[in-house]
């Protein structure tokens, strides 16, 4: 009977991953290949053959692995930041990094350009500064503007993963090998850097799936010079609607993130070793002025690098021209003076933005938590299967992926589920990916125990796992719903849902002419940073009954 | 949660009523499932009400994201012909006619609005359209009609073309430029920026009307002038106006002349913040540089509600919706009975002689041109 329940609820994510990834993926491939066979094959050789798509997959290839490379240097000192000390405005800080996750491409342009544009406020500050002719940061449409923007993006999935787990380590092996003599930094790379590696990896690797299959920012950032091979399936596929070179793009994609994967999996299984856990961070107040002048320092730079773009979004907002402040286009948001039909004032689309987090939530983060446990069952022969297939959909094409949805989907198709179960596709790897590391890192012994003692099964998760697992439950849950604020794979839905959302309302602003659209693109791009930084804060005091503060 | 759009009699306005209550509960998710539920239930389980008036049809128009169209208009087609519009949106233009191509055998919706002439050929070709002669016909100029069994019908056309900030040019001492070569002049050396062709419809739109006054042997010279002059391309037509050019970035942006519609000008009034009443920016008239957009809207072949299909595409083409248009859309009606309102007649008069595309000659060389072009931009 408990057999038969395990497995049930095993089967669950992946009936959902076979349900809303795999068959429609299968049925748009054989839409695309449907052609005359002869035909199809010539084309698929034709593109094997030419320069432009092995240099197409070369430059995905290296942009992805160097962003993830500098998005994780740029993250680590941060992780241990958090991980490792208390200062006043804290989770306030914490929630505020991880809101560039959420912004629409879009506006993150427009916040940059502000910013380092010819134009912008550092170059025309500089050149009076410095008395200089031209601007000095000439960024636009460069390689050097996409990877800073890909790190501005990704960082809070190495401070939220890496950090977490970093927090759980307990400090006994690094005050053993002091006590041996090793010096601060001998600790870190022969101590630390070892036990942190699983973590640093499995965020790594959704880093780079998402650099990997960039696509708003290679094309807004990069202007016309730089493609990824998300960029070139979409053209294909939209502009000229030539489906099969998608498909067989899209398949090339796949392949490439499954043999990353691989390595991945690989790795992983050597580097994850079972430690004692701390129920408790053991976070604390910096010290001594050393360790103050090194919070306040990682702090202040990470403040003008990552918080400048935001904060010049919010300023915009409420800034009219050259005649000061105003509120005008916050006003506007809530004025329909063409009484148009499928007017959202803002109250609508907050509400409806957070009833899909929620939804997504509902729907990713119970899926992830069994799809982890499944993974972390020793020697699982589903875990072979289920693991890569896992991650697939963050390597998956999106308008592939959604142009599949059309062909399979039938009555569903227009349904406003579709939208949470897209942004659930999403979110289901990183719940998974943050939960795994603390799983495997659960010192059986501890279950062991308990279940000598006395205890159920159900009573021995409760009392041993629940509580160690509950940062890793949180940090997924704040990326589940930030991905749905964020409307990632929006790309996927067959429909707009017809409860528009608060990034729905910001491209809809921004498709029309006039500054009052601008200014409401704007005052919504700072709506959404409040509530998303609202709700993520919200996350983090949740508490289990009967648990102190960690 | 469909249901709260469904057959069960509840108007627009109550569904969205119901909507703003679900999200302010304690659990919205649980709360509107339940509702969702109940909702099904009571479509299913009761029949029929027995009252004088039919429950009212389900229309489904599937469209592309820029479509907008006032509340009152909407409401009195729904009054007048018992029936509920479901609007579909499904992405930019060229995205959303695929959608409609790849659902040909289960049609996603009863009609489509939104195929413009650039792909108009595709959308013929695919055979997903019915043909329609509606008698709104009679009063739409034939020059719009392009296709001859009227399996499209034309509704609106706009001309995409060059803006300019008048100011900024008068400021700086420099005349406003007045033949397409002008642009490849040193005195207008980093001033130009235009959306990508391969992104972007008003950018595809210029890249044509060049084709079209320079021919195919020489648009690839002209664009290679442009970007030794410093052309600056964007993928968007969002980012082109909104962070570079001078007008429409607020003076962030370091461009003054621009690839836009000949209506952005009435949309710069209409949405300023700033109480103007004459717009920052003018439509240049340079010959050979204005491209015409048409709009389409056709019946599905396979509609569910054919014939209250047919009824709204004699509603769109009719006075009452094609007069909304302007205002809604920023493009001109095709009824040339609808008026125009003012702005469009001062600040929005039509290009004298606006580039004509055949569409089957931009369907069968577009992806050889737009690489072409993208060749010379980017060695």
């Amino acid at each position: 009977m408990r057999r038969f329940l395990t497995v049930a609820l095993f089967a669950l994510p992946m009936l959902f991953l076979a349900l809303f990834y795999v068959y429609p993926l299968l049925a748009i491939f054989r839409v695309s290949f449907s052609g005359p066979r002869p035909e199809v094959g010539a084309q698929a050789v034709a593109t094997l053959v030419s320069p432009t798509f092995w240099s197409l997959l070369w430059f995905t290839t290296w942009q992805a692995a160097l962003s993830t490379v500098l998005t994780v240097i740029a993250g680590l000192p941060l992780a241990y930041i958090f991980a490792r000390f208390d200062f006043p405005g804290k989770s306030i800080l914490h929630a505020l990094l991880t809101i560039p996750f959420v912004m629409p491409t879009v506006v993150v342009a427009t916040a940059f350009m502000a910013l380092i544009g010819r134009n912008g406020v550092l170059n025309t500050g500089l050149q009076a500064l410095l008395v200089l002719d031209a601007p000095p940061i000439q960024l636009e449409q460069t390689i050097w503007l996409i990877l800073i923007v890909h790190v501005f993006y990704n960082i809070a999935i190495i401070i939220r993963t890496v950090g977490g787990f970093w927090g759980n380590l307990g400090p006994q092996f690094n005050e053993s090998a002091a006590m041996l003599g090793a010096a601060p930094w001998q600790v870190f790379r022969t101590v630390t850097l070892p036990l942190l590696l699983p973590s640093i990896t499995a965020a790594g690797l959704l880093v780079f799936l998402f650099c990997f299959t960039s696509f708003g920012v290679v094309l807004i950032l990069g202007g016309l010079r730089f493609a990824t091979i998300e960029v070139e399936i979409y053209r294909q596929a939209v502009s000229y609607f030539n489906l099969p070179l998608a498909a067989f793009l899209s398949i090339v994609q796949l392949l490439l993130t499954f043999t990353v994967m691989v390595i991945y999996t690989r790795m992983q299984a050597r580097l994850s070793r079972s430690l004692r856990q701390r129920q408790r961070g053991l976070s604390r107040v910096p010290a001594n002025w050393r360790q103050w002048t090194l919070v306040a320092g990682a702090l202040f730079v990470t403040g003008v690098g990552l918080l400048m773009p935001l904060v010049a979004l919010v300023v915009r907002s409420f800034t009219l021209g050259d005649q000061g402040p105003t509120l005008l286009y916050y006003q506007a948001l809530g004025e329909n003076p063409r009484q148009s039909a499928f007017f959202a004032p803002p109250v609508t689309a907050i509400a409806n933005s957070l009833l899909y987090a929620l939804a997504t939530l509902a729907i990713s983060l119970p899926l992830g938590v069994i799809g982890a446990y499944m993974l972390a069952q020793p020697r699982s022969r589903w875990a072979a299967i289920f693991d890569p297939l896992l991650l697939l959909p963050l390597g998956t094409s999106a308008v592939t992926l959604g142009f599949g949805y059309i062909v399979a989907m039938g009555p569903l198709r227009a349904s406003p589920w579709l939208a949470p179960i897209a942004h659930s596709l999403i979110a289901l790897p990183f719940v998974v990916r943050t939960f795994l590391p603390a799983l495997r890192a659960l010192d059986r012994r501890l279950r062991e125990a308990a279940a000598t003692l006395g205890a159920g099964p159900l009573q021995s998760w409760w009392t041993v796992d629940a509580p160690l697992l509950l940062r890793a439950g949180l940090i997924s849950a704040a990326f589940a719903f930030a991905i749905s604020l964020g409307e990632f794979g929006a790309t996927l839905l067959i429909a707009r849902p017809d409860r528009p959302t608060m990034p729905m309302v910001i491209y809809q602003a921004l498709s029309r002419p006039g500054l009052i659209h601008y200014g409401q693109a704007l005052a919504m791009s700072t709506i959404l940073m409040a509530v998303t930084a609202a709700a993520l804060i919200a996350i983090e005091r949740f508490r289990l009954p009967g648990e102190e503060e960690f | 949660m469909q249901a709260q759009r469904g057959d069960c009699g509840m108007t627009r306005r109550e569904g969205r009523r119901a909507r703003i209550s679900v999200g302010r509960g304690k659990f919205p998710l649980l709360v509107s499932v339940a509702m969702a539920v109940m909702l099904v239930a009571a479509c299913q389980v009761t029949p029929a009400r027995p009252s004088v008036q039919q429950a009212p049809a389900t229309l489904v128009l599937a469209t592309h994201d820029s479509f907008a169209i006032g509340e009152e208009v909407l409401a009195a087609f729904e009054a007048e012909h018992n029936a509920q519009v479901q609007v579909l949106t499904l992405g930019d233009a060229g995205e959303a006619l695929n959608k409609i191509i790849l659902s040909k055998d289960a049609p996603l919706a009863d009609l489509f609005f939104g195929v413009d002439n650039t792909f108009l050929s595709r959308a013929l070709a695919a055979d997903v359209f019915e043909s329609y002669v509606s008698p709104q016909l009679a009063q739409i100029p034939d020059e719009l009609k392009l296709d001859a069994e009227s399996r499209l019908l034309p509704v609106d056309y706009g001309f995409v073309n060059l803006n300019a900030d008048a100011a900024w040019f008068e400021a700086a001492g420099i005349p406003l430029p007045q033949t397409l070569d002008d642009l490849a002049d040193p005195a207008y050396r980093g001033l130009f920026v235009a959306p990508n062709p391969a992104s972007s419809s008003p950018g595809l739109a210029f890249l044509l009307a060049t084709i079209d006054s320079f021919g195919e042997e020489g648009y690839l010279d002209f664009w290679r002038a442009l970007r030794a002059n410093d052309v600056l391309v964007t993928d968007g037509w969002s980012e082109a106006y909104f962070e570079h050019f001078t007008v429409g970035s607020g003076g962030a942006g370091d461009r003054p002349l621009v690839v836009s519609y000949s209506t952005s000008p009435p949309a710069d009034v209409v949405y300023a913040t700033d109480g103007r009443t004459a717009p920052a920016s003018v439509n240049l008239a340079l010959p050979g540089s204005a491209f015409r957009q048409v709009e389409f809207v056709g019946v599905l072949a396979g509609a569910s509600q054919p014939e209250l299909a047919r009824d709204f595409v004699d509603f769109m083409l009719g006075e009452q919706f094609q007069s909304d248009i302007p205002l809604q859309m920023f493009v001109y009606p095709a009824n040339p009975n609808a008026p125009l309102p003012d702005l469009f007649t001062q600040f929005a008069q039509a290009p004298a002689d606006p580039v004509l595309f055949d569409p089957a000659a931009i369907e069968a060389n577009r992806e050889r041109w737009v690489q072409a072009w993208a060749e010379v931009m980017t060695r």
